[in-house]
């Protein structure tokens, strides 16, 4: 692939984005790309909200990118999605998440959470939304949401070439690989 | 072998294959990685946590003397703290290589400035070297203490935020077996007397001459010459990866990882070839000050910000005028600012403070910075690592010449105590000052990610040690009462609070109980839920900023999977509707 292909993943930390953001890095250099990956973190607390951005192709050099850029918008939160939109290209794909956490301003009663956020975003952009909380219930455990998100967002690549099931097998721990599996299937089915 | 690396695993790694003996750092992003990883290879080198960055300069400065290769590493306002060694290292020079890494933030993604730490070489006389991947954060190191070794002279890696924490295919090498240095007492060399600094410094002088000879040939510094381009471009660091991203092949690049000493004939030689010279480096104008010293013609900081941190599409908007295309959409997305972990322990003391008339409360820097936030807004004033308890003696002493009655409350942290805190209680005593030091004790240094200090009862390689309670060092240096209180107990905190209000003779209040977010620790053995039947609506418990508790259809509702169990809410409601659930 001569162009570079740009990912922003969004979410609140806690999320998982992290892990997913690692296998998903791991499994394109597999393939042989060139690979980039910058994280935000540093703040120990959880809540916050996070990115990392994922470069893909034969040679990348920035590690980050810049408004308007990405091709694709994986996010992790359903809000999260609407603060991040300006990064993606116009004519990128947004995966969003319906699942919704409350920040401090909502908790507290001095904001609310936007109610059109879905709708806004159709309006603008190519949109996928799913219910990854759902999904990783019904697989059985609530805590696979990220890898069902995973799932999707390999399959709005289209990167069907790698062996994802294989990276799953080594960066997860051994008991839990079987189940996030099942949550990695079923991402690539929604 | 290739392995996908952050710059500050390479960074370790680099130091690994470099034969590095010795390292020493205090935890700060984008920094703290460098000596978590470090410990990966504890076969061949002893890393440490020190107290704060000023000891860790000196343990690794007093290691190169002794003939060990050695690395200090430290977020960029760490470096003003380690200043006062560095300059005085620079004049006498090393003996086994020294490097010491700063770890400069743009955009503060995580810090309360974002000073431009290129300009300590250029200060303290040292060499500078700037990576802008992974790979070069490894390969550099190595011809680092080179550098070091053969020049005599301590070494200032400079890397960013992006560098650190950034990922990208690097591939290993061997760790090469250096050794050490003999060591042997050499007065003339190692003792700053005035005598010999006087010396020292006139050859200082000469070894940067001799330096910036050397960094026209350095196989760090090169030249990318692209066909038919009339623009040539001068840059260093991750600002190069921008650089090459806008322009490809339709620029030449002077791409510069050794910055200090400039390669100023090797930029001339550059420079004369193009129409255009445009020099790309974050930040404050570092090099293009000095190419303009040096009657270089350049454009710079005319067209790009000296504030923020870069990107490609910064960099093009700003000299090529290109926008990049982008849309928002027609929502209300609500700020999602840091608040304090459900449970954290510092949500009781700042609970209790936020009630409080007539206090002031200077803070410091740490996970507890959060009880500035809405809706604890606790605090008047955070400055730096410290400043908790001496910039609360000052304005103490303030209001008491100006006749305020105002209570001064120093707040700090555990780490932050033992890093530069126990300097200004001491302070407090010695000088009569009539304020309370508050350490707020959770075991842990928290806001970096969770590193053991001199509190923990844990070092960096994982050794069990002596654990420092801030209780005894507090009694040792005069306080005659230091009461400790669990803070999650509301009643407790608020009396004691009070107690120190009225008391005449020195009092320091230290609250103990361990952050949440410790690796295996389950401090609560219950959730807590609300009875939405006897929720009265009164909104009392939003006010301890518990990300768990939201109103929803009405009522108070505490999110099961976020709750801890801790209890403070249940305290704060008057109407009993906030309950335990699970075992008891
Ligand atoms: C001079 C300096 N060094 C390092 C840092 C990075 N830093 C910010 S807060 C903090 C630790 C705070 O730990 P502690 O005082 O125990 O409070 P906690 O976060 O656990 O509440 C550190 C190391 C800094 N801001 N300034
Ligand atoms: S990480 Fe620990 S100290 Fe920091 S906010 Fe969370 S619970 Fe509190
Ligand atoms: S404090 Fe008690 S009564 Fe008041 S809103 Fe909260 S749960 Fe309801
Ligand atoms: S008990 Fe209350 S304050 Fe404590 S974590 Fe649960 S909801 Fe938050």
């Amino acid at each position: 692939m001569k162009v570079t292909k740009n990912i922003l993943l969004v979410g609140v930390g806690g999320q998982g984005i992290i892990l997913v953001s690692k296998m998903l890095t791991a499994g394109l250099m597999k393939a042989g790309y060139d690979v980039k990956m910058s994280e935000v973190h540093g703040m120990a607390q959880r809540g916050g909200s996070v990115t990392t951005q994922v470069r893909f192709g034969e040679k990348v050099y920035s590690s980050i990118i810049g408004k308007g850029q990405a091709d694709i918008l994986v996010s992790f939160e359903k809000m999260e999605a609407a603060r991040w939109i300006e990064y993606l290209k116009p004519e990128g794909t947004v995966v969003v998440n319906r699942y919704e956490i409350p920040s401090m301003p909502i908790a507290t009663g001095k904001a609310e959470y936007p109610q059109n956020v879905l709708e806004a975003l159709e309006k603008e952009f190519k949109t996928v939304t799913l219910d990854a909380g759902q999904a990783a219930i019904e697989v059985g455990n609530i805590r696979t949401q990220n890898i069902v998100l995973f799932g999707a967002l390999v399959k709005a690549l289209n990167l069907n070439e790698i062996d994802w099931i294989e990276i799953l097998r080594e960066n997860l721990p051994s008991k839990m690989v079987d189940i996030n599996i099942k949550a990695f299937q079923k991402g690539l089915e929604l | 072998m290739k392995k996908l690396m952050s710059g500050n695993e390479a960074i370790a790694r680099g130091a690994y294959e470099a034969g590095v003996t010795v390292a020493a750092a205090y935890p700060g992003t984008p920094s703290t990685e460098i000596l978590e990883h470090m410990v990966d290879y504890k076969e061949n080198i002893y890393s440490e946590w020190a107290p704060n960055e000023k000891v860790a300069c000196e343990v690794a400065i007093g290691a190169s003397i002794a003939g060990s290769r050695s690395l200090a590493a430290m977020k960029h306002v760490g470096v003003n703290v380690a200043a006062d060694p560095i300059f005085t290292y620079a004049y006498l020079g090393v003996n086994g290589g020294f490097v010491l890494v700063t770890a400069d933030d743009p955009s503060m993604h995580s810090s309360q400035n974002e000073q431009d730490n290129r300009y300590y070489a250029k200060f303290a006389k040292m060499a500078l070297i700037e990576p802008s991947d992974s790979q070069e954060a490894k390969d550099f190191l190595k011809e680092a203490y080179k550098i070091s070794e053969e020049f005599d002279i301590p070494v200032l890696y400079r890397v960013t935020t992006r560098v650190c924490h950034s990922k990208s295919i690097v591939e290993l090498g061997e760790r090469e077996e250096v050794g050490f240095k003999p060591y042997t007492r050499r007065l003339d060399k190692f003792v700053a007397t005035p005598a010999n600094a006087k010396i020292a410094h006139g050859v200082l002088e000469k070894k940067l001459k001799a330096l910036e000879a050397y960094a026209n040939t350095s196989p760090l510094n090169l030249a990318e010459y692209n066909e038919n381009t009339n623009i040539g471009i001068v840059t260093a660091s991750v600002a190069y990866q921008y650089a090459k991203e806008v322009f490809g092949d339709k620029a030449s690049y002077l791409k510069l990882g050794f910055t200090y000493p400039l390669p100023m004939d090797m930029i001339r030689d550059f420079a004369s070839k193009f129409d255009t010279v445009y020099v790309i480096e974050e930040l404050e104008p570092f090099m293009e000050e000095q190419m303009k010293a040096a009657g270089i013609k350049c454009i710079g900081k005319e067209l790009i910000p000296n504030m923020y941190e870069l990107n490609p599409d910064i960099v093009a908007k700003a000299l090529l005028g290109i926008n990049t295309e982008s849309k928002t959409v027609d929502t209300n997305v609500v700020a999602r600012p840091p608040v304090l972990c459900a449970g954290c322990p510092h949500r009781g003391f700042f609970y209790t403070m936020s009630k409080k008339k007539n206090t002031v409360i200077a803070g410091d820097i740490g996970c507890y910075t959060l009880g500035a936030m809405q809706p604890l807004e606790a605090m008047d004033s955070v400055i730096c690592m410290g400043a908790g308890i001496s910039a609360a003696m000052g304005m103490a002493k303030s209001f008491e010449v100006t006749g305020r009655d105002t209570k001064v409350f120093g707040v700090v942290g555990d780490s932050t105590f033992f890093h530069s805190g126990i300097t200004g209680a001491i302070d407090v005593v010695y000088n009569k000052g009539k304020m309370i030091p508050v350490v707020l004790d959770n075991s842990i240094t928290g806001m970096t990610g969770h590193q053991e200090n001199p509190g923990t009862g844990k070092t960096l390689m994982g050794e069990d040690t002596i654990a420092l309670d801030p209780v005894d060092v507090l009694k040792a240096i005069g306080y005659k009462t230091v009461a400790v209180v669990d803070p999650c107990n509301l009643k407790a905190m608020n009396d004691t609070v009070e107690e120190a209000m009225q008391a005449t003779e020195p009092y320091a209040i230290v609250t103990k109980r361990p952050c949440v977010l410790i690796k295996g620790l389950a401090p609560f053995k219950t959730k807590c839920e609300v009875v939405s039947d006897k929720c009265k609506k009164c909104k009392m418990c939003l006010k301890v900023g518990c990300p768990a508790i939201s109103f929803k259809n009405g009522v108070s509702y505490i999110e099961q999977s976020m709750c801890v169990g801790c209890d403070v809410c249940m305290q704060v409601c008057k109407f009993d509707a906030i309950v335990k659930v699970g075992e008891q």
